[in-house]
């Protein structure tokens, strides 16, 4: 049997003259939550989209167990559309039944998930209300029962903590742990990159239609050129300079950052001992880039420098482009 | 897939999308409420009319006097002539005042035969007006006839029977009125029984898309049969309708004898004009569904439709105007074998028998025939532009396809 991924295999699509998707590829493992961000128009929900066959790609395929996502396969997809849909005017219970039914539910087994579902997502009080009369974050609530009362095999959501509570933020991330751990493959994208940082085992960056990084966080952070920050007080200014494959790139009163470019094991090492001959260390530490940190590294680089924009002190990257490790 | 479970796959997704529209309609208490009132509004109207069609006019109450009793009869004869039926009742002048003057009388007919004086309560009514002129005109008419030493009788016989010789230039139309009127009937109410359905569909179809439910449903099935589906579902939701008003029709017209005289095999009228609704349905709802994915908003709903709805108008007005008065003209023949006109026309060509039985089967085969050309046309323009939100599609976009 093939292994149960989901795989987005080289998508491109085109809305006339704009290149949405250029060959994005990545895939997501059962059991794995993966997070997909980007900026706005980056190519996110355009992939989306094509996964759940509301939009034809020009090129590529979207398959899951080895198999392309044909409608068969898609009525097993949970869905969370970006633009949230459901009918207005529509009681809550009778539409969870209603979508859970399309899904291929028979009448019984809808009634009964619809009510288990919105017992667990808090809106089991507004069964027989219409969905326009609720909140929007409730409608949201109703939205994602829609999109996990059918047991799905496949989790596809986008942008679903936008709009929702502190509670019903930490209520959504236990949901898609627990189906993650059924086995499911999740799939969501959001801008809280915090959020992600915190509930994703592997994150994909889109930038312009292209994949620019993927895999987990440990690995995106796993660079050629990592650095290291040292706070030696005593240290003369250029104490570093003239080490071999270290260049200093940021200096904040005592703290000085360093890039190491040397590949050899054990090159921050001869950092460490040049601090050291400096006098007292008070620190000498990787650098760990919170997501957020990542991802505006690799989303500001290429892109047309802004007027009012920081001076580009960066410098060169600290990222390869990565292939799909899956 | 085999193609046989695929079929079985999308009857069952065409049937929920059936299914949540009949449902959503049949508990619409605005559909409900315009149902009854329908029904109710027409046994009311069966009842009504069978209750004064035999006795329109009350009877005017003359009272006369012995010396005036004989110009009863020619009162009465009058008032037949002008349609206002009267009864004469012979009382003495004091007595006759009094009914008078109670309203038990409308009028009293009192002096002497040649020489009669009306008495009335305040005037003489619109009714009486005319009987009284015309029994004045024949007593002057007698006293003249009398005078010339005629026999007033004897004239007025000759001209009871006098006529003219009439010679027609053309053969009337063996049209009875009242089938072109039946018939008429039948494509008025198609014509708004398809206008309200088809303002159902393009609302349906612009409100998923509004509210962007759509694109939760095409995650789950194909467009055409979401299409499909609420055509379906609304269509039988006014062919139900339909069936209810003209089953009320024909029960309070069996119940009330309203219809009894017309010559008209009026079951099979309404057989006819059930399935033109369902062939005119299916054809107009087709292309308003897709004419209406093209639009994101409701308020756009109408620039879309109100083409349509001008087509159909077409064929109906020529059948209020032309075909209720020479259902057999060139104009109405002509149109009535036209798919999109038929609907409309047919039923009175049908009710007035002016239809050859070719010019029904090529009708009913050109209207099925289009069907499923139609569906694929429709459903290519609707797939492609039911998920296109902001700005109106083209048609020529969403032929093309994106």
């Amino acid at each position: 049997m093939s292994p149960a991924i989901l795989e987005f295999d080289s998508l491109s699509k085109a809305y006339g003259r704009l290149q949405a998707l250029r060959s994005a590829s990545f895939s997501v493992r059962a059991g794995e939550i993966f997070g997909f961000v980007g900026s706005n128009g980056a190519g996110k929900t355009t992939a989306m989209r094509i996964a759940l066959g509301v939009l034809a790609a020009d090129a590529g395929e979207v398959r899951w167990a080895g198999a392309p996502l044909d409608l068969e396969a898609r009525r097993r997809v949970g869905y969370m559309p970006e633009e949230r849909g459901l009918y207005p005017r529509m009681k809550v219970g009778g539409q969870l039944v209603y979508l859970g039914r399309l899904h291929g539910m028979s009448p019984a087994e809808a009634r009964a998930a619809m009510e288990a579902w919105t017992l667990r997502l808090g809106v089991a009080g507004r069964r027989d209300d219409e969905v326009q009369k609720l909140s929007l974050g409730n409608q949201q609530r109703v939205q994602l029962t829609a999109a996990l009362m059918h047991d799905p095999s496949v989790l596809i959501l986008d942008e679903p903590f936008s709009g929702l509570d502190p509670v019903a933020v930490d209520v959504m991330s236990d949901v898609l742990r627990e189906r993650a751990d059924a086995g499911v493959p999740v799939v969501f994208s959001s801008h809280q990159l915090a959020l992600v940082e915190g509930l994703c085992d592997r994150v994909g960056i889109i930038r312009n239609g292209s994949m620019v990084a993927v895999g987990s966080i440990a690995e995106l952070r796993r660079t050629e050129a990592p650095r290291w920050v040292v706070d030696a007080p005593d240290a003369p200014a250029g104490w570093a300079d003239g080490l071999p494959g270290v260049a200093v790139v940021g200096l904040d009163r005592t703290r000085t950052t360093l890039e190491v470019s040397s590949t050899a094991p054990g090159a921050e090492q001869a950092v460490l001992a040049a601090a050291l001959r400096t006098g007292r260390v008070r620190e000498f530490a990787p650098v760990r880039p919170s997501l957020a940190e990542l991802y505006r590294d690799v989303v500001s680089q290429a892109e047309p420098p802004l007027p009012s924009a920081p001076p580009a002190t960066r410098g060169r990257s600290r990222w390869t482009r990565r292939g799909d490790a899956a | 897939m085999d193609a046989t479970r695929g079929r079985g796959v999308s009857a069952r997704a065409m049937g929920l999308v059936a299914g949540r529209e009949v449902r959503t309609r049949v508990r619409n208490k605005t559909f409900i409420w315009t149902t009854v009132v329908i029904v109710v509004g027409i046994m009311v109207a069966g009842f009504l009319i069978s209750t004064f069609a035999d006795d329109v006019v009350p009877a005017q109450m003359v009272g006369v006097t012995a010396e005036t009793a004989v110009l009863g009869p020619p009162l009465v004869a009058a008032g037949t002539a002008t349609g206002v039926p009267i009864e004469t009742r012979t009382v003495t002048a004091t007595t006759g005042e009094e009914l008078v003057r109670d309203g038990t009388l409308d009028a009293l007919i009192t002096g002497d035969a040649t020489d009669p004086v009306v008495v009335v309560k305040t005037g003489v009514g619109s009714s009486l007006r005319l009987s009284f002129a015309i029994l004045a005109q024949q007593l002057a008419l007698d006293e003249e006839i009398t005078a010339l030493g005629g026999n007033p009788a004897e004239v007025a016989q000759n001209v009871a029977t006098a006529s003219l010789d009439v010679r027609a230039l053309e053969q009337a139309a063996p049209v009875d009125e009242s089938l072109a009127v039946t018939g008429m009937l039948g494509g008025v109410l198609i014509f708004i029984a398809i206008a309200i359905t088809g303002q159902l569909v393009a609302q349906g179809v612009v409100e998923e898309k509004t509210s962007r439910v759509v694109e939760l449903l095409l995650s789950t099935i194909r467009p055409w049969e979401l299409m499909a589906g609420k055509v379906l579902g609304i269509g039988a939701i006014g062919l139900g309708q339909l069936v209810l008003i003209a089953g009320t029709g024909l029960g309070t017209a069996a119940a009330t004898g309203v219809l009894a005289d017309i010559q008209i095999n009026i079951t099979a009228t309404v057989l006819w004009v059930l399935l033109w609704f369902v062939l005119g349905y299916a054809m107009f709802s087709l292309v308003l569904a897709a004419m209406s994915a093209l639009v994101s908003r409701q308020e756009d709903v109408g620039s879309v439709v109100t083409p349509v709805m001008l087509v159909m108008m077409i064929p109906y007005f020529v059948g209020i105007t032309v075909g209720i008065r020479n259902p057999s003209s060139p104009l109405v023949t002509n149109l009535s074998l036209v798919p999109f006109f038929s609907p409309f026309l047919m039923p009175i060509r049908i009710a007035t028998g002016t239809v050859a039985g070719w010019e029904l089967a090529l009708t009913v085969t050109l209207a099925v025939g289009i069907l499923p050309v139609l569906v694929w046309l429709t459903g290519r323009i609707y797939g492609n532009a039911v998920l296109r939100t902001g700005a109106r599609v083209s048609l020529r976009e969403a032929l093309r396809g994106s």
